[in-house]
């Protein structure tokens, strides 16, 4: 291999790193700054830290409110992912392991479900809410997520690959009912498209802004995505959110883009089954 | 029959949500864009009842400027940050596919790490390094750079987006690429083939499907665009209430409480949808995503 042509193939991938990298690096430097050096000092370089002072004011703000931000989104992400992956376990594997009339129908019925643009559902979502008096609950973030189409795809294409026949004849022959081979032998077989298909769920539902923005009114039950875009437009009235915004994204990025990097085989892994096969 | 009954079971919770979720909501949104409110009494006054308008709404969506303001921008959005994004990412999964690449783990985990943030939230930073007077970029090359004026503002979104997504495409690639038999490569070296050929004639015809699926989903983001505009509205004149066609829905339905119209909006943007996703599949000739 010529020298070249690796130093070429290095620098272009520097290159795109740095791209990456420079909102990350910026974010770093500016949650450490008071917000009058935010304005004052140079983006690139440390300026009287005090990074700790500011992130006790996030923490604080408001009753610490951020804190209870952080809940609610622990919550609709891990209970909804949770429960979403089983629901599309259970569908996926009845459409790939078993002859039924409507099996198609079904299926092309999720087809259809991944093309529908979510935000199109969210509108009409809440009036029903609202109709049953459920809007602003809870329940109005965490029940729509429920439904994955997206997962019952993969986990039918994981289950079609990866649980034999046999073994479940096997576990019929042995007397155990339907519901028990689903629980202690399928899921097992099929945990690398459980933890992908949670994994989607679970980021698509803490990124999912349309929804908690159209149900919730009470600030108490916004997921942390709401809540930081609340602080960032009305600190045109209060300038100290400003830096609580900075602080609180510092805050929420970086678990989650470290949980990225040790989970990115993940991706990986159920993505080969969805695009290879598909 | 025993079967029959635990088939039922395993899909009962799916099926049931995703009447309740999907399918009822799609149903009330078509059912509401046909109903206008009519008001009566003198002036009015006397109250408002919902009743059968047709395609009233409809007429209305599209004749609304706005709106189709809103549409043209995404479409021309969705022409130039799709392609754009989708060479990068397949540019980047060839470059790290290829031998001559160095330490490949961190710079995948590198490209991948945005899509861990929010679309909010990588909005509320990009919105930062935008800022006329925070903007490390302007400060860096010394001049005020108007990231966020009408001209540049839906190129500063498409950069956001592209950052974004950029990465995660490319892992959809790279998974692609790592099922391709290393023996095709074997032989194309034999017949003479350099890098660049293997990777123009070998690897790219066989990441088709990769490219179509990124792409079928990219189209489908564009169109459904918000979080972005909505949270660089609060930092830039250039972008109004209708920016969007999302926006348009949005505002119609919760400032304007035009609940009809925003349906139609919302039906209309499914459509679209719908018809440029499959029309992007029949044109490359693949069924299904």
């Amino acid at each position: 291999m010529k020298t070249t042509t690796k130093i070429t193939v290095t620098a272009l991938l520097c290159v795109a790193a740095l791209y990456f990298l420079i909102p990350v690096y910026w974010l770093v430097i500016a949650a450490t700054k008071s917000t009058g050096d935010l304005y004052g000092s140079s983006g690139w370089w440390l300026f009287n830290p005090q990074l700790f002072e500011n992130l006790k004011q996030v923490f604080t703000y408001n009753d610490g409110i951020f804190l209870r931000w952080i809940g609610n989104t622990l919550l609709y992400a891990g209970v909804g992912a949770t429960l979403s992956t089983w629901v599309a376990a259970a569908c996926g594997y009845a459409l790939a392991k078993f002859r039924f009339r409507g099996r198609e129908t079904v299926f092309n019925l999720v087809l259809g479900g991944v093309l529908v643009p979510f935000t199109a559902l969210a509108l009409p979502l809440y009036l029903l809410f609202s109709q049953l008096g459920l809007s602003n609950t809870v329940f109005a973030v965490l029940l729509p997520c429920l439904v994955s189409p997206f997962g019952v795809y993969l986990c039918r294409i994981y289950a079609d690959a990866a649980v034999p026949d046999e073994l479940l004849e096997a576990g019929r022959l042995d007397g155990a009912g339907e519901a028990r081979i689903f629980h202690t032998v399928v899921l097992r077989m099929m945990a690398p498209a459980l933890v992908t298909t949670f994994l989607f769920e679970f980021v698509g539902i803490w990124n999912n802004y349309f929804l908690p923005l159209v149900m919730l009114s009470d600030t108490k039950l916004y997921p942390l995505t709401l809540g930081l875009s609340l602080w960032q437009s009305t600190a045109d009235r209060e300038p100290v959110l400003t830096q609580l915004t900075i602080g609180g994204a510092l805050v929420s990025v970086v678990p989650l883009m470290i949980a990225m990097v040790f989970l990115q085989r993940f991706w990986r892994g159920g993505l080969t089954e969805g695009s290879v096969k598909g | 029959m025993r079967q029959k009954l635990s088939i039922a079971g395993f899909l009962a919770p799916f099926l049931v949500l995703f009447s309740a979720f999907f399918l009822l909501p799609i149903g009330y949104s078509i059912y509401r864009s046909l109903t206008v409110v009519e008001r009566t009494g003198p002036l009015g006054l006397g109250g408002a009842e919902q009743v059968f308008g047709g395609l009233t709404n409809y007429l209305w969506a599209l004749q609304e400027p706005g709106f189709l303001g809103g549409l043209g921008r995404i479409l021309l959005f969705g022409v130039v940050q799709v392609p754009v994004m989708i060479a990068g990412a397949t540019l980047l999964a060839l470059l790290l596919d290829s031998a001559s690449a160095r330490w490949k783990g961190f710079f995948r985990a590198t490209y991948f790490l945005p899509y861990g943030i929010p679309g909010v939230l990588a909005s509320i930073l990009w919105g930062f390094l935008y800022m006329p007077g925070v903007s490390p970029f302007s400060e860096l090359l010394g001049v005020e750079i108007d990231f966020l004026g009408q001209d540049n503002v839906l190129w500063s979104i498409a950069n956001i987006v592209t950052w974004s997504f950029a990465g995660y495409n490319m892992l959809v690639i790279t998974a692609q690429l790592n099922a391709i038999d290393p023996s095709l490569y074997e032989s194309a070296r034999m017949d003479g083939a350099n890098a660049w050929q293997i990777a123009w004639h070998v690897k790219l015809p066989l990441i088709r499907p990769a490219l179509v699926l990124t792409t079928v989903f990219s189209i489908i983001g564009t169109l459904q665009l918000f979080a972005e505009p909505m949270v660089l509205k609060e930092l830039s004149t250039a972008i109004d209430v209708r920016y969007t066609p999302n926006l348009s829905a949005y505002s119609e339905a919760f400032v304007n409480n035009d609940y009809g119209l925003a349906a139609a909006q919302a039906v209309l943007l499914a459509l679209t949808a719908f018809v440029l996703s499959f029309g992007f599949l029949k044109l490359v000739g693949r069924r299904g995503p």
